[in-house]
């Protein structure tokens, strides 16, 4: 995976399982977890097996994790400074 | 509760090249216009915008930048309402289409409806595709582009035709290492298309540059030959490519190659996203060259049902180009219909229209036939392959379905769970289809497996489409609302009657 680039003014904090990541503004929340090199986002609910975002478009929800406690597809919403990410979409774990 | 529906003359939904020209094309005729999209901004996933910290530092912006930009910029200097951010989640008769937009919902009832869909991605599944690394081709175009994010160190590209192309140049410029580009399409399909390609030298010198830029960086390029498996046990580490035969399989007698990579792109073109109209019931149809069902239309694109009108990738994969021509084209067709636009006016427009729809389609047409992977291919798929992502569907489930008579794919979805999940048989649907097409097919069981016909009636019509046609919240749909809100509509309650309520007991109990 690509190695995170030094953060520059514009990136923002937010935390991911409780770990604080960087990220340049603007970017969508699987853009930005696969920029610090977190591809697998969530377990298949009937194998357990690891899953990562695939499309970006919104379609295959396959990136779907928590953010602040809702569900959300991570390619649809962009990074905000603080928002606590969870990993697991709360079904497959 | 929600209000009443609001009453544009034209809605368009999606704002890619072909909904935006539609949009204003009809809003400089005078009509009151509405844009909507569920991107943040205007450009569809071929324009699509990029993220302002980190793409807009380029020196050199790419053409597909450039006109991105000034559809952006045209579209904001437009009298067209655009409504970004916004679900299109309801589409019934009427028509009547519901947004969510700004956590509520919102209901349309135009005169005039323009669907402008696009297209989604097509993918055949392989071993280890549903591992983390491994991407779709427009998710790695649309990190490169919108993002200015790489898939990863060492990328393979793979899949079907013109957009590999593309992508892998876009990932050398952005700094990034193309493993290997693997097309299942060969020299001589390749060779065939040339004819087509040279009704848009434009087009064709830039796709020319492509491949002169891959050789220059020493990018392996296989032709006919496709991944047939992707190892890795947390997350993609390498792939295997192996030759094809000349229907598209793969040839046991050729050794396959293995090749390291972190990161996998896959995609074998783009289908027409059809959900819209059929929900609206308009007529549709097989087109065999392309292996997808496409909304049937007139020569002004319009559908069978009045006043929708659908353009662009979502009616029939042609292109940026062909797109925005077939928007203008609407657009006015919708001005006539509305009386905005008079009839010598429209005629006079629209035939310099069509002569630029003659040369664009046919380079389109070139390129859609490339990207439509030959029919072989699905044995790549195999026995333990997962199909349906969403439910861990695996190919000798469809098949025993099918060895078991299930009917149509309505059938199998419910006997399998397949297509069943949250993405609601997107990613699967095409494959499926296949799997169930091959048996059908002319040349079922036979050496060249050939995908059969289907109408919309057939057992081979895609999955029902479903409203909500986006997983939404139901607090959304809902919006704000009280009991005194529900109860509104509620019958006052029947008197009590004790011999009524007798009777129905008995009846109960009969």
């Amino acid at each position: 995976m690509p190695p995170s680039p030094s953060a520059t003014p514009s990136d923002i904090a937010f935390q991911v399982d409780g770990r604080t990541v960087r990220a340049p503004a603007g970017l969508t929340l699987a853009a930005a977890l696969l920029e610090n090199g977190i591809r697998a986002l969530r377990r298949s609910p009937v194998d357990g097996a690891p899953r990562g975002a695939f499309c970006h478009m919104g379609v295959c929800q396959e990136c779907v994790v928590s953010v602040d406690g809702r569900r959300v597809r991570a390619c649809c919403v962009t990074v905000r400074p603080g928002m606590a990410v969870t990993l697991g979409d709360g079904h497959g774990g | 509760m929600a209000a009443e529906p609001s009453r544009p003359d034209l809605l368009v939904l999606g704002a890619g090249p072909a909904g935006c020209h539609a949009a204003m094309t009809a809003a400089e005729t005078g009509l009151e216009t509405v844009l909507v999209d569920e991107q943040p901004e205007a450009g569809g996933q071929v324009y699509r915008a990029p993220v302002p910290t980190r793409i807009k530092a380029d020196k050199a912006p790419d053409a597909d930048q450039t006109a991105g930009d000034g559809l952006r910029e045209a579209l904001a200097a437009s009298p067209v309402l655009s409504l970004f951010g916004a679900t299109i989640w309801f589409a019934g008769p009427g028509p009547e289409i519901a947004v969510i937009a700004e956590g509520g919902s919102r209901r349309f009832r135009p005169k005039a409806l323009v669907v402008a869909a696009g297209a989604f991605e097509r993918n055949l599944p392989v071993p280890g595709w549903t591992l983390p690394g491994v991407i779709g081709l427009a998710a790695s175009t649309i990190l490169l582009k919108s993002q200015g994010v790489l898939p990863g160190r060492r990328t393979v590209i793979a899949g079907s035709g013109p957009l590999l192309y593309a992508a892998a140049v876009k990932l050398l410029e952005r700094g990034g290492t193309v493993a290997a580009v693997i097309d299942s399409r060969t020299w001589r399909d390749w060779a065939g298309a040339m004819p087509a390609m040279a009704a848009r030298p434009d087009l064709l010198r830039r796709g020319v540059g492509w491949m002169g830029r891959l050789r220059a960086a020493g990018v392996p390029v296989f032709r006919g030959a496709a991944v047939s498996e992707i190892a890795g046990s947390e997350a993609a580490e390498g792939v295997t490519v192996t030759r094809l035969d000349s229907a598209g399989r793969p040839r046991r007698d050729r050794h396959p190659q293995k090749i390291t990579a972190d990161s996998v792109a896959l995609g074998h073109g783009l289908i027409p996203n059809t959900e819209i109209t059929r929900l609206l019931g308009a007529a549709h149809h097989y087109d065999a060259e392309t292996r997808s069902t496409v909304v049937t239309r007139d020569e002004t694109l319009a559908t069978t049902l009045a006043h929708v009108h659908a353009v662009g990738d979502g009616a029939v994969i042609r292109g940026a180009a062909v797109a925005e021509a077939e928007g203008r084209l609407a657009g006015l067709a919708v001005a006539r219909d509305l009386g905005a636009l008079g009839r010598d006016a429209f005629v006079e427009r629209a035939q310099g229209l069509r002569a630029e729809l003659r040369r664009s389609r046919r380079f389109g047409r070139a390129m859609a036939r490339l990207m439509t992977p030959p029919d072989g291919l699905l044995e790549t798929c195999r026995a333990d392959t997962i199909v349906c992502r969403c439910e861990d569907v695996r190919r000798a489930e469809i098949d025993k379905a099918l060895d078991d008579g299930a009917h149509d794919l309505n059938q199998l979805k419910s006997w399998t769970r397949c297509g069943m999940g949250p993405c609601q048989g997107r990613m699967c649907g095409d494959a499926v289809w296949r799997l169930m097409a091959q048996r059908d097919g002319p040349e079922a069981g036979r050496a060249g497996v050939e995908v059969g016909r289907t109408d919309a009636d057939s057992r081979l019509a895609p999955w029902s489409a479903q409203v909500p046609i986006r997983p939404v919240p139901w607090d959304a749909v809902t919006g704000p609302f009280t009991y005194a809100d529900i109860m509104a509509d509620l019958p006052e309650p029947a008197p009590w009657d004790a011999s009524v309520k007798a009777s129905g007991a008995e009846a109960a109990d009969a």
